[in-house]
């Protein structure tokens, strides 16, 4: 896995800097804080928490323009913070109360906003990938410009229905950009047991699609990777494949003991790779914030977060009628 | 502020665990995800981290506690320089999360009342005018129409598939679509069931109206998880924000001599689906009016049609925008003595059976459900209210099937009206056969159903 230190030096305003800082910690106290309450069996079923690739999405959101679509697989609270999504409602859909965004009937896995341009929270692993190619299918035939960011994982790499993708994708100029999130465990697999090529992005090259390898454990370095993906699908020339490498600290999901990797590796990435430390140490080494300024975001991102949790907590489970709407439009 | 740290449920089922070790001790400083013990659940040893930042104050339970409940206080959380010495020691488990996670009683549903139901009001008004002039026309020119009619007024729709555009259709059904609406609108796919059906999906969600051709319906099995997991369940996932207009179409059930992975009737697969519409036409009239209904309708709807119908002539009204509402049935012929319901190419042998039966004195009422789902189930209650007898046709296979569902519904709502058991008449229990005489043997026939009319009447 590459490690965080840019070579170059950052092209990038301190209030940039700061946004990207104060959105990854508030998806990593996020996600401790559902861990939390998990633990304290208020979030049920399966939970699979992004901590350690929030400089993806928060990079690729970086890139990214109103309008602009995203979907992802069943790791998608990071991604709902990342495009503006109420943590609130998120964290209220996790407890399954009816001020979730799917009013408790979706879970952490099932997830929505089309104020937001968010298309899931997909629980099948991989199915996000052709659904990701049709939202953009839609915007070429609609030709309004826009583009979508389609994540998926190493481990959902494999799926067939990705390269059946990549095939058509490539065929009609699809204005998509497949984010391969690779965390390189695939549940308990590593890469190498499960995955014949070292670098997935490859794989486009025999479609024809363009790709390449991203640092995800540096914030500017996804966003200037996401800025060329995005001009690439936006200048007519087709789907981008960016591979992004990057760690999730916890196991798979709340119920993994993640015993497929050693502690000393997961310490390791943690203290010489993570991302919010890196831009923490931009800010204070580029004088662009003092300890007290991010003890102050700290202080907000906290707050928000045990609103959130409070919310969650407090609102109602779904009335009983809940059970039967929605079936059908 | 003193915290107290819970033990944790570390698994969707754990309610205890086991406090295997511990890797702080009193007095250690702890940040935010350094891992404090050791918890062995029923699957595994876990670690378990810190979530806030603070000093271990004191440690409630020792290592190698078995047993110890979720939610109990294990330690004690405390900021730098408060007092430890006022803090509680191991305190009862305190059931923090279950005021709130406790779920709601949910009361069963009230058990339908066995005795003398009232009869069901179903839609009885006609679909479309009486005196409406007809013109013959086979199913497969009245599918094509019905896609041409709905992709000109509304540019949303398209039609995607293999062999849909260039080729004209692998059955025609789609000729001529390609030259007035262009390759935007009509589009050629790779032969890749499961990639393109989800791309369909997405572009769904994405606000447009797709309708997907299966070359036919045996290669949607390649498919069906973005059919039931992706279209179908969607809208319920979403709380309702974000829906799926689409319809799946193609043919579906035996054709002719092409052997067991090209002969299989899906109607019972799908029927089963909460979040699908279900339609299965029979008439040319009834494909050109559901199809433009399931293009119009906002959910996912899979259209089954059939091969051996393509070529079948039928009268079909000539009005301006024929549609026919999913889920209601049609009589096609009112009768006294038996019910026949049927749909698709069952149809054939049930209006069949039906004339010879009329021969010998028997009087049957044919019902075409068009629609399995919804499903137009008062009809078919009307109709055995008055006959109290009950025959159901279909071509797919016995066990689960479109009959068993039929059979059980009158059996629970109507049951004190019927004179004798319901007969599912069915394809048999077998892969289909390639050779002529095995493959007929294997399809329903109008004998069998014939057989099974005079059984219920006891003829």
């Amino acid at each position: 896995m590459a490690t965080r230190k840019s070579s170059k030096k950052p092209n990038v305003s301190a209030d940039e800097l700061k946004h990207y800082y104060r959105e990854m910690l508030l998806i990593r106290r996020f996600e401790e804080k559902a861990g939390q309450l998990y633990g304290m069996g208020l979030i049920g079923g399966f939970c699979h928490l992004y901590i350690g690739q929030e400089a993806v999405v928060v990079g690729l959101e970086a890139a990214a323009e109103d309008g602009d679509k995203r979907i992802t697989s069943y790791r998608d609270h990071g991604h709902m913070l990342a495009c503006g999504m109420d943590p609130g409602g998120v964290m209220a859909e996790l407890t399954g109360r009816i001020g979730g965004l799917s009013k408790g009937k979706g879970g952490s896995m099932h997830m929505f906003s089309k104020e937001k341009h968010f298309y899931g929270g997909h629980g099948i692993v991989g199915a996000q990938v052709p659904l990701g190619a049709g939202l953009a299918f839609a915007d070429k035939y609609k030709d309004n410009g826009r583009v979508t960011f389609t994540y998926f994982g190493d481990g959902a790499a494999n799926q067939g229905q990705v390269y059946e993708t990549f095939n058509m994708a490539a065929l009609w100029n699809l204005p998509v950009v497949f984010v391969i999130e690779n965390n390189q465990y695939a549940m308990g697999t590593a890469q190498s047991r499960s995955t014949s090529t070292k670098d997935i992005y490859h794989r486009g090259e025999a479609f024809g699609i363009p790709g390449e390898i991203v640092n995800g454990m540096d914030v500017l370095a996804v966003k200037e990777a996401g800025e060329k993906a995005v001009a690439h699908c936006r200048a007519g020339k087709g789907p981008y494949i960016l591979e992004v490498k990057t760690y999730r600290y916890r196991g798979h999901s709340m119920s993994d003991p993640a015993k497929y990797r050693t502690r000393e590796e997961v310490q390791k990435v943690r203290e010489q790779s993570d991302p919010i430390e890196h831009v923490r140490e931009l800010l204070l080494s580029g004088k662009h914030a003092s300890e007290d300024d991010l003890k102050a975001i700290d202080k907000e991102i906290k707050e928000i977060v045990n609103k959130a949790a409070d919310f969650a907590k407090e609102s109602p489970e779904p009335p009983v009628e809940e059970l039967w709407t929605d079936i059908y439009a | 502020m003193a915290t107290e740290i819970l033990m944790p449920a570390l698994s969707p089922t754990m309610e205890e665990g086991t406090l295997a070790k511990w890797l702080v001790k009193e007095g250690d400083t702890v940040n935010s995800g350094d891992i404090l013990a050791e918890i062995e659940t029923d699957k595994a040893t876990m670690e378990f981290e810190a979530v806030d930042e603070g000093i271990i104050g004191k440690i409630l339970i020792p290592e190698g506690t078995e047993g110890v409940r979720v939610n109990t206080p294990i330690a004690v959380l405390v900021e730098e320089g408060e007092d430890v010495s006022a803090l509680p020691s191991a305190a009862p488990a305190a059931d923090a999360g279950n005021e709130a996670a406790a779920p709601a009683a949910v009361e069963a549903p009230a058990p339908t009342p066995a005795a003398a139901p009232a009869a069901p009001v179903v839609d009885l008004s006609p679909d479309w005018p009486a005196d409406a002039p007809m013109k013959q026309q086979t199913v497969r020119e009245a599918l094509r129409d019905a896609m041409a009619e709905e992709m000109r007024s509304d540019e949303d729709v398209y039609l995607m598939g293999e062999e849909v555009a260039e080729y004209q259709g692998a059955y025609k059904v789609s000729q001529g679509l390609l030259d007035e609406f262009g390759a935007q609108r009509v589009i050629d796919t790779p032969i890749t069931e499961h990639g393109f059906a989800g791309i369909a999906v997405g572009s769904a969600f994405g606000g447009l109206k797709p309708i997907v051709e299966f070359m036919t319906f045996n290669f949607a099995m390649q498919a069906i998880d973005q059919i039931i997991n992706s279209a179908a369940k969607t809208l319920y996932m979403s709380g309702g924000q974000m829906g799926c207009p689409i319809v799946f179409r193609g043919p579906n059930g035996a054709a002719a001599r092409v052997a067991a992975q090209h002969s299989q009737d899906y109607a019972a697969w799908y029927m089963q689906i909460p979040g699908l519409k279900v339609a299965m036409p029979y008439s040319a009239a009834d494909a050109k009016g559901l199809l433009k209904s399931a293009i119009r309708d906002p959910n996912p709807v899979i259209f089954l049609e059939n091969e051996i119908l393509y070529g079948r002539s039928f009268d079909v009204p000539q009005v301006d925008d024929l549609t026919v509402p999913l889920g209601k049935a049609r009589i096609w012929r009112e009768g006294t003595d038996v019910t026949i319901v049927s749909f698709g190419i069952g149809m054939q042998y049930a209006l069949e059976a039906a004339d010879k039966l009329a021969e010998d004195g028997i009087s049957a009422e044919v019902i075409d459900l068009r629609t399995l789902r919804p499903m137009d189930t008062g009809t078919i209650i009307n109709s055995v209210m008055k006959t109290n007898r009950l025959v159901t046709v279909e071509e797919g296979w016995p066990q689960g099937s479109v009959g068993s569902y039929i059979s059980s519904v009158v059996m629970q709502e109507a049951f004190d009206y019927l004179d004798a058991p319901v007969i599912n008449c069915t394809g048999k229990d077998v892969p289909m056969p390639y050779a002529a005489n095995l493959e007929k043997l294997a399809l329903v026939t109008t004998d069998e159903v014939i057989a099974a009319v005079k059984q219920v009447t006891y003829r």
